[in-house]
């Protein structure tokens, strides 16, 4: 029976007049990897603000492994055992890559030396061992980008939230990545990604929640999703999916 | 237990010192509202102005009025020129070495000043500084009467420069949103230039409304701009209307306080509402949200 | 640690200066530097590696100098204890104006401006408080006794001051090798990011905070020692904010050695001002001012930086030239 290790209830997020998020609920099961998608401005980058505490929801409750964590700041929720990384990459420019992956592994680890080793490991694992004394400055979009999820993934998390980590990777780049993503869900790790490379949600994603303007439209298994009529609108517009439809039918 | 007698001079008063200190805090304003620095060398630079227009009275016997004909467009070039070639390159962008750049020019500029003129503080006697108009059972000093005129007349004339000119529209764009103006063709550099060189400019006009009823000596221009800094963070960075209601706000708290208070204990009273704002409410009361 | 054994040979090495030369100008040459060096170095702290950068320094450096000047007049505390308490006192005002600006998320310029009128909050109540002397300033008592931290020729103050700057400097490096060395330059670096990997940022950047008034007002307290008189424009006046700062831009924003490098050029150029032009007041700031534009412009990472920068260059130059000689 599997366990939601993350429950986002009713969410709701306004900005002055704006209403990013409306009532947005889903979960996301241990160990497995959930897919949040949708049309560009839909908020799924706010919802991600806001379970990782860097926003607070006008309404709605975010529960993590059971509890309410709603309005707890970033710092607290990382120690208990959240991560993310973020849209557009935050590395520590002026730092090493080694240096700047110790820094997520220093939340468990108080010696220097145990906390550059620590970062020498999981560098190793995502294919950064031969930049680690590179400046994070250097590296290339691709270089950034595991940067940001070997940070992440220092700190030891039992949730990870994945926003948009393969956007800017060519295909092979995305090839590469996937079957990283998939061994950390594998070692029990929560993951929620946000994502609009449909091959790496389609193949990584085991439920795959729908967000358009604020509000989750859909929710399913990703084959299910893919072929849902509501889905294809809010990606391409009123009657998409119907012309898609009667264009198959005329072949 | 004061009457009218006492508070309504008082109150009129702090009005035309407010008007003095909106001008100041107005370029200020600008500058932030437009490059989002904090001008660090803008007391340094009143201070300058203060002393080109004592100069002009002593040397070429100029009067003050008179001079901000002159010394108005000197000091727009001045700015434009410390913006254009010195701040923006030396900063290479990045808000920390800003703050450092402005705050050497800052040192550089009242210490060569001090270095150039020495301590000693200085006035200049115009033969109408006493005249008083009278209103309502205050007497107002004319020099401050001519002040707050001519802020108003500022105020109007850079209203209407930034609502109906190029340059205005071009300088609200590039305010609002920097990559998109400089997308649609704006010379970014220049318009940052020529927003420096104006709240410089007004700089000038605000010594000039100053020095008839002032002094200068190599500090004076501080004790103003940390006034104005105050009426900015007030008022809001960023915000005109801001700067000119917060301006006649601090100057008739100021002449109030002072009243009660006395000298000293007033400036403090305006430093400590400077911190007390930035620590409560540093996007001031019509500023923008951060 | 590779980083304290470079630290104690250097001081050593500062130390045995005075078996070279017992000119007392030298040592009160050497004596300045150090101040502004260990000022610097508090700065540093809090700057360089915490990117915090604070205008208003002073404010730690006048309340060290008039809490050991204040507790030996009014209080009769033996010099060496007075000492000790303006350390504590200047890291209390540290921790205060700490929590009120960054409780308050005051970042960047604001956090500038709100340090810079703090200083001259300080500044101008010293000028007018009859605890500080008010207008006329503190003598300290002379007393030129070894218990009573005064002495008859400068070489012990030196000694004390080559001290203060190495421990200084240990401690630093300390840092610089912790987990809150890590946590404060990631504070720099980027504050969400540091968030995320669960660094509190406020209180990291209040420890930073109350440690660089800490050693500030070590420097204040020593000042006072050495020159017998404080008042409120030498305590808490602008000149001590921008050496302050000076200094480590100066030298290398960031590094162990570069306020000690900065106050040495500091200082030198200040000696050189006035070789030149005499005593006429503002001449040395105008220098300073311009220095510090001209290194942001040119050398923004002071010469630390340059150091290292010449150190990458010939080794680019060194992998080049084993590169052309294994194919060639």
């Amino acid at each position: 029976m599997a366990e939601p290790v993350l429950q986002v209830e009713n969410v709701s997020k306004r900005f002055g007049g704006l209403l990013a998020v409306d009532k947005a609920s889903f979960t996301a099961d241990k160990g497995r990897i959930t897919a949040l998608i949708g049309p560009n401005g839909a908020g799924k980058t706010t919802l991600f603000s806001i379970i990782s505490g860097f926003a607070k929801p006008t309404e709605g409750h975010i529960r993590y492994r059971g509890v309410d964590i709603t309005g707890q700041p970033p710092h607290l929720l990382a120690r208990q055992g959240i991560a993310r990384t973020f849209q557009i990459v935050q590395p520590f420019t002026g730092l090493t890559v080694r240096e700047n992956i110790a820094v997520g592994s220093h939340l468990y680890r108080a010696g220097r030396v145990e906390a550059l080793d620590a970062a020498t490991e999981i560098a190793e694992v995502l294919d950064l061992g031969n930049m680690l004394d590179q400046p994070a400055a250097s590296l290339t979009v691709a270089g950034r980008k595991r940067l940001e999820l070997a940070r992440a993934l220092a700190i030891e998390p039992r949730l990870l939230l994945l926003d948009e980590v393969l956007a800017g990777l060519n295909p092979s780049e995305v090839r590469d990545m996937l079957p990283v993503i998939r061994a950390i869900a594998n070692r029990g790790v929560t993951i929620v990604m946000i994502e609009h490379i449909m091959q790496a949600v389609m193949s990584l994603a085991e439920q795959v929640f729908v967000l358009s303007e604020g509000r989750i439209i859909a929710q399913g298994a990703p084959q299910a999703i893919a072929a849902d009529p509501r889905v294809i609108e809010a990606y391409l517009g009123r009657g998409a999916a119907e012309r898609m439809s009667a264009g198959a039918v005329h072949g | 237990m004061l009457s009218s007698v006492i508070l309504v001079p008082a109150v009129l008063n702090g009005l035309m010192t407010g008007a003095v200190y909106a001008l100041v805090a107005l370029g200020l304003t600008l500058i932030y509202g437009v490059l989002h620095i904090i001008n660090f060398a803008h007391g340094a630079l009143l201070t300058a102005a203060m002393f080109a227009v004592f100069f002009t009275y002593k040397l070429l016997g100029v009067d003050p009025y008179v001079a901000a004909v002159g010394l108005t467009p000197l000091f727009f070039v001045i700015g434009y020129a410390l913006q254009r070639y010195v701040i923006g390159p030396a900063a290479h962008g990045d808000d920390r070495n800003i703050l450092l750049v402005t705050l050497g020019l800052a040192v550089v500029i009242e210490n060569a000043l001090l270095y150039a003129f020495r301590a000693d503080t200085r006035t200049i006697n115009l033969p109408y500084a006493f005249d008083v108009i009278e209103f309502h059972n205050a007497f107002l000093a004319k020099p401050r009467v001519i002040a707050c005129a001519a802020v108003i007349g500022v105020a109007l004339v850079l209203g209407i420069l930034m609502r109906f000119t190029s340059t205005g529209k071009a300088i609200r764009a590039v305010a609002k949103e920097k990559l998109g103006a400089e997308l649609a063709g704006i010379d970014v550099a220049h318009i940052y230039a020529v927003t420096f060189g104006i709240g410089t400019a007004c700089l000038a006009i605000a010594a000039c409304l100053l020095m008839p009823t002032y002094y200068v000596n190599p500090h004076a221009g501080n004790a103003f701009v940390l006034v104005a800094f105050t009426v900015v963070v007030l008022g809001g960075m960023g915000s005109v209307t801001g700067a000119l209601l917060g301006g006649l706000f601090v100057g008739v708290v100021e002449s109030l306080c002072g009243l009660y208070l006395g000298e000293s204990l007033g400036q403090i009273g305006i430093f400590v509402m400077f911190i007390l704002v930035l620590l409560l409410r540093p996007n001031g009361l019509f500023g923008e949200r951060a | 640690m590779k980083g304290i054994s470079t630290i104690l040979v250097v001081t050593t090495l500062l130390a045995l200066v005075p078996i070279v030369t017992t000119s007392n100008v030298v040592l009160n040459f050497l004596v300045t530097t150090l101040l502004i060096a260990l000022v610097g170095q508090g700065w540093n702290l809090l700057g360089g590696y915490g990117g915090q950068y604070s205008f208003g320094h002073a404010a730690f450096f006048g309340t060290g100098a008039y809490a050991t000047a204040i507790l030996q007049l009014r209080f009769g505390v033996n010099a060496w204890v007075a000492f000790g308490f303006a350390i504590a006192a200047g890291a209390l005002v540290g921790a205060i104006i700490g929590a009120l600006s960054f409780r308050s998320g005051l970042k960047g310029s604001y956090f500038a401006l709100v340090t810079l009128a703090f200083a001259e909050v300080l500044r101008i109540i010293a000028s007018v408080a009859p605890v500080t002397g008010a207008g006329v300033g503190l003598l300290v008592k002379l007393d030129l006794r070894p218990e009573a931290f005064q002495f008859q020729s400068r070489l012990p103050f030196y000694i004390i001051a080559v001290a203060l700057v190495a421990i200084a400097m240990i401690v630093v490096r300390l840092i610089e090798d912790s987990r809150f060395g890590a946590y404060l330059v990631a504070v720099r670096e980027n504050e969400d990011a540091a968030k995320a990997l669960g660094v509190n940022v406020v209180r990291t950047k209040l420890i930073a905070m109350t440690v660089s008034a800490a050693i500030t007002a070590s420097g204040g307290a020593f000042y006072a020692q050495y020159f017998l008189f404080v008042d409120s424009g030498i305590a808490y006046g602008p000149w001590i904010s921008i050496e302050a700062l000076l200094a480590p831009i100066i030298g290398g924003v960031g590094t162990v050695f570069g306020p000690l490098l900065g106050a040495l050029v500091v200082k030198t150029l200040g000696e050189l001002a006035k070789h030149v032009t005499g005593d006429a007041p503002g001449l040395d700031l105008v220098i300073y001012g311009s220095v510090l534009v001209l290194v942001v412009a040119f050398a923004p990472r002071g010469i630390a930086g340059l150091v290292a920068s010449v150190r990458n260059l010939f080794q680019k130059a060194r992998e080049t030239a084993a590169g052309e000689r294994s194919r060639g």
